[in-house]
């Protein structure tokens, strides 16, 4: 399976995620820099964490105009698989290929550590692997993944079954000690209504070796190469 | 003739600001409790040159800000436009 990930100024997880879906998963990794428009032919795009533009004005809102996004959404609305993990996430939902938006953690403190997410959804392409309810163990590094969104789009959100994770205690309870940043009823990830684009503040990208702590990041990247063996192609 | 835009974005009220509230629960401890509610803001100061009139200036005012200096998801904003 072919991967592209995009490449910002100031992306820091483009080479994680180049070595878990490349080196670890043993799969084809392109990496596209953000000014270029030729996404290299993928069957998946990887929007990775960092701090695209320093984090100017708001995480993400600079990023989203750089060219490569245009090819982005156009391969989104082709169906294409887009994931995007921590400021890949905050990109997504600027560029308005996700609904919502992320917000300061509710303590205003960046937050470095290992946290538990239940998965709520597993008909995705990128929990199809997943057990239902099953509790993954993976980290975070952030400072503004406080999910937010207005009342109404949140509903839908949850009506349509777009919330595929949220985060939870290490036995799966949604509790409020166990939601690191104060996000909306405790979105950890959420999908878009066609479900092929997926945005997710946990870095499976860093959580695929057990010497990292944790190797649940692998049942994301196994859902997607599944999705894609499973397709008629 | 130029113009000088004023921009303020400000988070919508249905959003929470935690920074609001610990600047105003220091505000309080400082010896200020008749502070109810505060609430950041992004104050951005444009300069647009004198190819506009007054009524495009607002027109792409409007634009930049839709577009870029606020996420309508989160955020409102109000600007003025001044002859500079």
């Amino acid at each position: 399976m072919r991967f592209s990930v995009t490449v910002f100024p100031g992306s820091n997880c483009d080479h994680d995620c180049e070595y878990t879906i490349g080196g670890l998963m043993g799969q084809k990794v392109e990496m596209v820099w953000h000014k270029d428009t030729d996404l290299r032919n993928p069957d998946c795009v990887v929007v990775p964490g960092g701090f695209s533009y320093g984090d100017y004005l708001r995480t993400g809102a600079i990023a989203r105009f750089s060219p490569v996004m245009k090819s982005v959404a156009d391969f989104a609305a082709k169906g294409g698989l887009v994931i995007g993990i921590c400021n890949g996430f905050q990109i997504l939902c600027e560029a308005g290929l996700l609904p919502g938006a992320l917000l300061r953690n509710k303590n205003l403190s960046f937050i470095c550590q290992n946290i538990y997410v239940k998965v709520e959804q597993t008909n995705t392409p990128f929990t199809s692997q997943c057990q239902k309810d099953q509790v993954l163990k993976l980290p975070i590094a952030h400072g503004e993944g406080n999910y937010f969104i207005e009342p109404e789009g949140m509903k839908k959100l949850e009506g349509q079954g777009q919330v595929v994770v949220r985060y939870c205690d290490p036995q799966g309870a949604l509790t409020e000690a166990s939601n690191p940043n104060g996000s909306l009823k405790s979105v950890a990830g959420i999908c878009n209504e066609k479900r092929n684009v997926f945005g997710l503040m946990p870095h499976p990208d860093r959580s695929c070796e057990a010497g990292l702590g944790s190797e649940d990041g692998k049942f994301i990247w196994k859902s997607v190469l599944q999705s894609f063996s499973g397709a008629a192609r | 003739m130029a113009w000088h835009v004023n921009v303020f974005v400000t988070l919508k009220p249905s959003v929470m600001d935690p920074q609001g509230a610990t600047v105003q629960r220091a505000l309080n401890q400082m010896g200020y409790p008749f502070v109810t509610g505060v609430r950041m803001g992004k104050f951005t100061e444009l300069e647009f040159d004198d190819s506009l009139n007054e009524e495009e200036a607002k027109k792409k005012a409007d634009e930049i800000c839709d577009k870029l200096l606020a996420n309508p998801n989160i955020e409102s904003y109000r600007y003025t436009v001044v002859k500079k």
